[in-house]
């Protein structure tokens, strides 16, 4: 036993157990996985099929999900409440960003602008500044604006940093426009642009009247123009009858003018009073209405000169024959004839274009 | 003969259902594989006479698009022997086949490769009231064909006119309008065991599948895998499958003989798990990986590892000389051959029965799984006769590439048997019901569409 033991084992040598070493063991089969068996069930192979049937597929596929869906959405949205506060929280939601700084408009600034129509244009906005600039209709306010008479033309533009920019162009006034309701001033092409309380408001502007004026406002310029060498003594245009003009100069003189070609007419007559001194002398109405023939109706003066060189008793401002105090009676019996050839010889002189026109 | 002859009919009217729903599946119940493919019919016209491609023997009107193959299980020799197995297995390859494709499919169309085939030729005669041949007096001279007794139990599962005769003209494909006292006809007519196509029957309905045709294993895969002129001028698909091995006989385009022999590729399987003592899987991976017929002085000392590598650890039995071992391909050469030569002694016997040596053009195709043994060419060749070649199934469109495979050609011939069915007897209006204007349409319609 000696010799068997070899001599690094001390221990057995010391008595001490050899220690235990396991077998080896013979190598377990592994536990095999339970195979799946590869066939779909009954089952599994009826669903499928029903699932590649093409109707049963969209049912499932699309009217299902819609259908749950629009039922889910409809439960939901069946209380009145919950509505409100969808709508109220959707609404909370657009003002939150509408009212954002960055689309907020803090102030306008308008260029160009009288101050009545500053002070209008201001008014007209229909929300007080600072306000959203989804709140500002610009072209509805541009469209009221452009209701406003002195506003010619207006561009509105939001700039960047909240400024409403207003771009006005005033209509300027180029006449007065008497008329039977007041005074009104008129721009060259006739829209009115104020009205004005007198005509010492604007006396640098010529004065127009009449009915159906401010619609011949542009020929009306142009007549004013024409009349340079007359001018100062010129008093306004009259619009007769809505259709022709007359220019009413100072002295109750007034020159007839024609429907069409006004302007040489106009013309004309200012060539007639530069050769003759047409208008210096005591003539109450130069009518021009037939080109043709220019008719003078002659002032009251005149006419009683031209009466006394002719030995006729003279006539009165209303067209009455003065008669002498002594011979009244005499004169009576004689007065109808000289009447009808006096009022024969004045009324030619007007009636004639009257009838024509 | 009346009772078939309606649900024949049936059948094909069912196929008809299905083409105009335009999906169609084809399932190839194998002993060994299950596989599936979903046809979608498009009509003819997808392609134009400027591609090139022409009407491609019929299978240009319709595309496969989905295609699913599985182990066959509950098979055996080529029939169903477990129901509710075979059941799951066509569940699988069809709703796999139906996923890849898309699309639901209600119609099959089966082939059976194994229940005891046996082929009749019949004749019939009739004469020709009219001097002339009209389209009733075919009706009528397909029911004359005097049938011998087939046996207890067997079903008719083609019968197919194969050739027309009037007075002594032979040889006639379309003997309509033809003048003469006398039509003669020959059927090919091919049985099977009732009870075995009563169980596909059974399976395929119970997989909720309607089942627009019955075919022939052996038949169908000798229209894919024999070319037109090899079925032309005559010769042999042997399909040799995993239980069973098919042999169909073609001439001038029809089949003419079909038979099986109950030998196939799984007793080979069989032969090298007992000769190695290995398991079937391992056994079916060393057939495939290593097989072969002709041994070489190279294959002594090329050795294969028999491990459990193919098997998984299940088949460790932790013995490590048993677990390791290795064998050399020559020795697996050595089991293989024997069986292999015994199966085609047997096709040897099947086609002397049949007078193959008679034929005009004695073509052998082999085609089928087992035809991918390396070196069952020169085999063949010295066994069967001298000409011999690989049949690899037609090319269909959409077909995947794992699908062309010489074991497919079942498969693709019944994609283009459902595309294009030969004359069968049964669609033919029977003389005893009323050959009216309807039938003589039908018929017109018929001929118009097949010729």
């Amino acid at each position: 036993m000696q010799q068997l033991t070899r001599p690094g084992d001390r221990h057995a040598m010391l008595g001490r157990p050899a220690p235990a070493r396991p077998a080896p063991a013979r190598p377990q089969a592994q536990p095999r996985p339970a195979r799946r068996d590869p066939a779909p069930s009954r089952l599994a192979y009826r669903l499928n099929r029903i699932w590649l049937t093409p109707l049963y597929r969209r049912i499932l596929r699309v009217g299902l999900p819609a259908f749950a869906l629009a039922m889910v959405v409809g439960l939901y949205l069946s209380d009145e409440t919950r509505r409100a506060e969808i709508s109220g929280g959707v609404t909370a939601m657009v003002e939150k960003v509408q009212t954002r700084d960055e689309f907020m408009v803090h102030s306008m600034r308008i260029e160009g602008a009288s101050p009545v129509v500053d002070k209008g244009l201001r008014a007209m906005l229909p929300v007080t500044l600072p306000a959203s600039s989804f709140d500002i209709d610009l072209e509805a306010l541009r469209v009221a604006v452009l209701n406003l008479d002195a506003v010619e033309k207006i561009e509105l533009r939001i700039e960047p940093g909240g400024v409403l920019s207003a771009v006005v162009t005033e209509r300027t006034p180029a006449m007065l426009w008497r008329h039977a309701r007041g005074i009104e001033l008129l721009d060259k092409t006739g829209h009115r642009v104020a009205s004005a309380t007198s005509r010492d408001v604007r006396p640098d502007l010529p004065m127009i009247a009449g009915e159906g004026a401010n619609a011949a406002a542009a020929e009306a310029m142009t007549l004013i123009d024409a009349a340079g060498p007359i001018l100062p003594r010129v008093r306004g245009l009259e619009r007769m009858g809505a259709r022709r003009w007359d220019l009413v100069l100072d002295r109750g003189q007034r020159i007839m003018l024609p429907e069409d070609r006004a302007v040489q007419a106009l013309e004309h007559a200012i060539a007639l009073d530069r050769t003759r001194t047409l208008l210096s002398r005591d003539v109450a109405v130069v009518d021009l209405r037939n080109g043709d023939r220019p008719i003078v109706r002659m002032g009251l003066t005149a006419q009683n000169t031209l009466r006394r060189a002719r030995g006729e008793p003279e006539i009165g401002a209303d067209g009455r024959i003065i008669e002498p105090p002594e011979d009244a009676a005499k004169a009576a019996a004689k007065k109808a004839t000289t009447k009808k050839n006096t009022t024969n010889k004045s009324t030619a002189a007007t009636k004639k274009p009257s009838k024509k026109g | 003969m009346g009772d078939l002859y309606h649900e024949q009919r049936a059948m094909r009217q069912m196929r008809r259902a299905a083409l105009a729903r335009g999906v169609m599946a084809v399932l190839d119940i194998g002993t060994s594989k299950m596989s599936c493919i979903v046809l979608q019919f498009d009509g003819p016209g997808q392609f134009r006479e400027e591609d090139g491609v022409g009407p491609m023997a019929g299978q240009s009107n319709f595309r496969v698009i989905g295609a699913a193959t599985t182990q066959s299980r509950g098979m055996r020799y080529g029939e169903i022997e477990t129901m509710a197995e075979t059941e799951r297995a066509v569940r699988t390859v069809v709703s796999s086949a139906q996923k890849r494709a898309g699309v639901r499919v209600d119609h099959v169309i089966a082939c059976l490769s194994g229940a005891r085939p046996s082929s009749y030729g019949l004749a019939g005669e009739v004469t020709l009231a009219s001097g002339k041949c009209a389209d009733h007096d075919i009706g009528a001279v397909l029911a004359s064909c005097d049938v011998p007794d087939f046996g207890r139990g067997r079903e008719v599962l083609h019968a197919q006119p194969v050739n027309f005769a009037v007075d002594s003209r032979s040889g006639l494909s379309d003997p309509r309008d033809h003048v003469g006292n006398k039509l003669a006809v020959d059927v090919h007519a091919l049985t099977i065991d009732g009870d075995a196509a009563g169980n596909l029957v059974h399976c395929i309905r119970r997989c909720d599948l309607e089942l627009a045709g019955v075919a022939s294993a052996a038949y169908v895969a000798g229209r894919a895998a024999l070319v037109e002129d090899e079925q032309e001028l005559g010769s042999a698909c042997i399909d040799m499958g995993g239980g069973v091995t098919g042999v169909s006989i073609f001439v001038r385009k029809h089949m003419i003989f079909a038979d099986a022999v109950r030998m196939g590729g799984e007793l080979v399987t069989q032969d090298i798990a007992r000769g190695l003592r290995v398991s079937t899987q391992m056994a079916e991976w060393l057939k495939t990986r290593h097989g072969g017929i002709e041994a070489t002085g190279r294959d002594d000392r090329e050795m294969i590892q028999v491990d459990g590598g193919a098997g998984g650890p299940a088949h460790e039995t932790g013995d490590w000389d048993h677990d390791r071992r290795t064998v050399s391909r020559a020795d697996l050469i050595g089991i293989m051959r024997p069986r292999v030569e015994e199966i085609l002694d047997e096709v040897r016997a099947v086609l002397d029965a049949a007078g193959f040596d008679y034929m005009p053009s004695r073509q052998i195709v082999l085609t089928g799984g087992g035809s991918q043994i390396p070196g069952l060419e020169t085999l063949a060749a010295r066994i069967l006769g001298q000409n011999v070649r690989i049949g690899r199934p037609l090319r269909i469109q959409g077909l995947a590439q794992n699908m062309t495979t010489p074991g497919h050609a079942a498969t693709v011939g019944l994609a283009l048997f459902a595309a294009h069915p030969q004359d069968e007897w049964w669609d033919f209006d029977m003389p005893v019901s009323s050959h009216g204007a309807r039938s003589v349409r039908r018929v017109a319609r018929w001929f118009r569409n097949h010729w």
